[in-house]
């Protein structure tokens, strides 16, 4: 795990001090796995966000544009701003790109009926014209518990909130992962046909604190910036020199047809926070530490405190492999471990 | 009433949460999320249960650990609910 220098101000913690030191290694590593694999390249799915568009310079410095393949996957619920910035990023990067809209395979799938079936349970006249998202409390404003809540807006709107039923929002959880499935499907796809790995995308507040879906953007071959704060992937944009409107966007889930910020939809706080929040227990930090920077009570980082805690126990199940009856080769460290202490 | 309604919530629990696991482990008093027997999605489901099971209606505004987080103050809340003293 990347571990920065730290001093004066809490927020310094979260900084990359040195990003050309840090770029040099995470390419030298992605270059080691190319050969560990035998590929000749990478395949990034680009969505104009930072995370991506610092993932694809990192392969493309690794491997050399021309050995990787951007793949924009927009649908129809993507906001109006994703192909163009990710088709800006891959021009900026001289990378190849390849644009396909996912939209009529996540209609084959069911996906848009299966998720539109189950508001429907709670707003009847859902449909044509209405979008919606997902929304969590603020969790520093509010002792409750934090309970997603769909927000819908109809063709006049108007916004309606309700609380679905765990049976409803399940479907529209499961519904929804229809798309990062699918990209995830196509990646492989264009990688088994060029034989390159799927570099995958997740920050380190993403990976830790499960902000992915299984078998779906947490599928990847190399996941090059999961150890790395949201704040460091900002730091790396810039020494990287990415265009400045795509460190600029304010990132979103890009899933739902409402706009959503990650911090309506699965963060208690906007990223900064997390970072420093996440940083604080690395170190062994109170809540306390953090009320000046956050600018909140010790009780409100707390509460975030418990936040993270609930999601790592969450997560675990996201990062889990499937189980096996026994060891099966080829073994890991991780299995001969099992192993001795079954023998033992 | 307290009794009716701390063994059903416990068999709710029980069967959708605590598996296999030996229920007389869990005190009444015990933290049900600082124990990991709920996580988000666990209280979501747990609400919809005390709505149906018990006929009552819990408003956003009552989703609080103080009323939800362990056994007992389910058995507390649900009473006082089911008496019209929302809390």
């Amino acid at each position: 795990m990347n571990r920065p220098a730290r001093h004066g101000d809490a927020r310094d913690g979260v900084h990359l001090p040195h990003p050309a030191e840090e770029v040099d290694r995470i390419t030298r590593h992605l270059r080691n796995a190319a050969k560990q694999h035998k590929r000749r390249g990478f395949v990034v799915a680009l969505s104009g966000g930072i995370d991506s568009s610092v993932v694809a310079a990192l392969v493309s410095n690794a491997v050399g544009p021309e050995r990787v393949l951007a793949v924009l996957m927009p649908e129809i619920d993507s906001a109006s701003d994703t192909v163009p910035l990710a088709e800006r990023v891959a021009r900026h990067l001289e990378l190849p790109a390849v644009l396909e809209d996912v939209t009529p395979l996540l209609a084959t799938a069911g996906c848009y009926a299966r998720r539109d079936e189950a508001i429907r349970s709670a707003i009847p006249d859902y449909g044509e014209g209405w979008a919606a998202k997902l929304v969590l409390p603020d969790p520093t404003r509010s002792d409750t518990y934090a309970l997603s809540s769909l927000v819908a807006r109809d063709p006049a709107g108007r916004e309606h909130r309700v609380r679905l039923d765990p049976d409803a929002y399940r479907q529209v959880v499961a519904a929804t992962s229809f798309k990062q499935r699918v990209r995830a499907m196509l990646s492989y796809f264009h990688a088994d046909r060029m034989h390159y790995l799927v570099a995958g995308t997740p920050n380190r507040l993403e990976y830790e604190l499960g902000f992915f879906v299984k078998n779906g953007d947490g599928a990847a071959d190399v996941k090059p910036i999961a150890h790395l704060f949201k704040t460091q992937v900002y730091d790396l944009a810039a020494h990287l020199g990415l265009p400045s409107d795509v460190r600029s966007r304010v990132p979103t889930t890009d899933t739902y047809a409402l706009p959503q910020r990650q911090d309506e939809f699965y963060f208690p706080l906007p990223h900064e926070g997390m970072d420093l929040c996440l940083h604080a227990l690395d170190e062994g930090l109170p809540a306390s530490a953090l009320c000046d920077v956050l600018g909140l009570e010790e009780r409100q980082v707390q509460r975030v405190f418990d936040d993270i805690e609930a999601k790592r126990r969450v997560a675990a199940y996201l990062h889990a492999t499937p189980t096996l009856l026994s060891p099966v080769p080829p073994r890991t460290e991780q299995d001969e471990a099992v192993l001795d202490l079954a023998a033992s | 009433m307290h009794a009716t309604i701390e063994r059903d919530v416990r068999t709710f629990l029980d069967e959708n949460f605590m598996l296999d696991a030996d229920p007389t482990a869990l005190s009444n008093d015990a933290s049900l999320t600082r124990h990991g027997v709920l996580d988000s999605m666990g209280v979501l489901e747990l609400i919809a249960y005390l709505e149906q099971r018990f006929d009552i209606t819990i408003p956003d505004e009552d989703t609080l650990p103080e009323n939800l987080d362990s056994i007992a103050r389910i058995v507390q809340y649900v009473a006082q609910r089911s008496n019209g003293q929302a809390s």
